[in-house]
C-alpha cells in the first residue's frame, strides 16, 4: 500500500515538497476522521429519532391518545 | 477588505493526504483560507491543524444535512469536503477565517463550509473553533483520511489591517 503523502509549500520561498506521512501522523489522521464520521452518524440518528418521535406524537394527538412525556416534549414549548 | 494572495495549492494526480502552508509571514492581521475540496474516498470532513497541532482544539457546529438540522461540539476543527460518492467532479466550498493569527492570545477560527452534491443529502456547516494556544500561527495544515482528490485546491490569503492596527481597509 502506498504511504500517504503531505504536500508542503513554503510561503516565504514558494518551494514545494512532498513528504510521506509518519506513522504517528497517519494514526492521528485516521482517528480524527473516525471521530468526525461518528459525529455525522450520531447527528443523523438523533435527527431521525426526533422525527419519529414527532410523528408518533402527531398520530396520537389525532387519535386522541395519551402522549408519553418524551412525545409531549417535542410539541410543547 | 484588502486580501493578499499568499499561496495557492492545487492537488495533482494521485492526490495528497495532507497540505501544509509553512513559513507564513506575520505581517498580516488575519488569515483567510479558501478551499475547494473533494475526497477520493468516503470522508466528509477534513482537519485543520494550526502549526501542525492536533491538540487544544474545541469547536461547536451548526449543521444542516438537507433533511435535518443539528449541532455538535468536539475537540477538532472539521470543515466539510465532498466524498467520492457525491456527484462527480463536485467539490465542497470551504472558507476559513483566522483573525489575529500572529497574536499571543488563543486563536479563534471561523468556518463556513458546504459540500456540493446533486442529491438529497448535502451538508452545510458553520463552525466556531478555538485553538487554545498563544503561539503565533506560522503554519497551517489541512489533513484528511485517504486523500484529497486531484484538482482540490487551497488558497491562502493574508488580510491587512489599517494604519491604526485595528481597521481593515478596502
Amino acid at each position: 500500500m502506498t504511504t500517504p503523502t503531505k504536500l508542503i509549500v513554503n510561503c516565504a520561498t514558494g518551494e514545494r515538497t512532498v513528504v510521506e506521512l509518519t506513522a504517528d501522523e497517519i494514526t492521528a489522521r485516521d482517528a480524527m476522521a473516525a471521530q468526525a464520521a461518528q459525529e455525522l452518524a450520531d447527528a443523523e440518528a438523533a435527527a431521525e429519532a426526533l422525527a419519529t418521535l414527532k410523528a408518533s406524537a402527531r398520530a396520537k394527538l389525532v387519535a386522541g391518545e395519551a402522549l408519553t412525556e418524551e412525545e409531549a416534549a417535542t410539541i410543547v414549548i | 477588505m484588502k486580501k493578499t494572495l499568499i499561496e495557492h495549492i492545487e492537488v495533482g494526480s494521485g492526490g495528497a493526504s495532507s497540505i501544509e502552508f509553512t513559513s507564513i509571514s506575520s505581517e498580516f492581521a488575519d488569515l483567510y483560507l479558501v478551499c475547494s475540496v473533494r475526497n477520493d474516498s468516503g470522508n466528509l470532513t477534513f482537519n485543520i491543524n494550526p502549526n501542525g497541532s492536533t491538540t487544544n482544539k474545541t469547536r461547536i457546529n451548526l449543521q444542516g444535512s438537507g433533511s435535518s438540522v443539528s449541532s455538535a461540539s468536539g475537540t477538532d476543527i472539521t470543515p466539510l469536503q465532498s466524498s467520492s460518492s457525491y456527484t462527480s467532479n463536485a467539490f465542497a466550498s470551504t472558507f476559513v477565517y483566522i483573525p489575529n493569527y500572529a497574536s499571543s492570545n488563543n486563536k479563534s477560527i471561523s468556518i463556513d463550509t458546504v459540500t456540493e452534491n446533486n442529491g438529497t443529502t448535502s451538508y452545510q456547516r458553520l463552525q466556531a473553533a478555538l485553538w487554545s494556544d498563544t503561539t503565533a500561527i506560522s503554519s497551517l495544515e489541512c489533513s484528511t483520511a485517504s486523500n484529497f482528490a486531484q484538482f482540490s485546491s487551497f488558497t491562502l490569503y493574508g488580510v491587512s489591517s489599517g494604519s491604526d492596527g485595528t481597521t481593515t481597509v478596502s
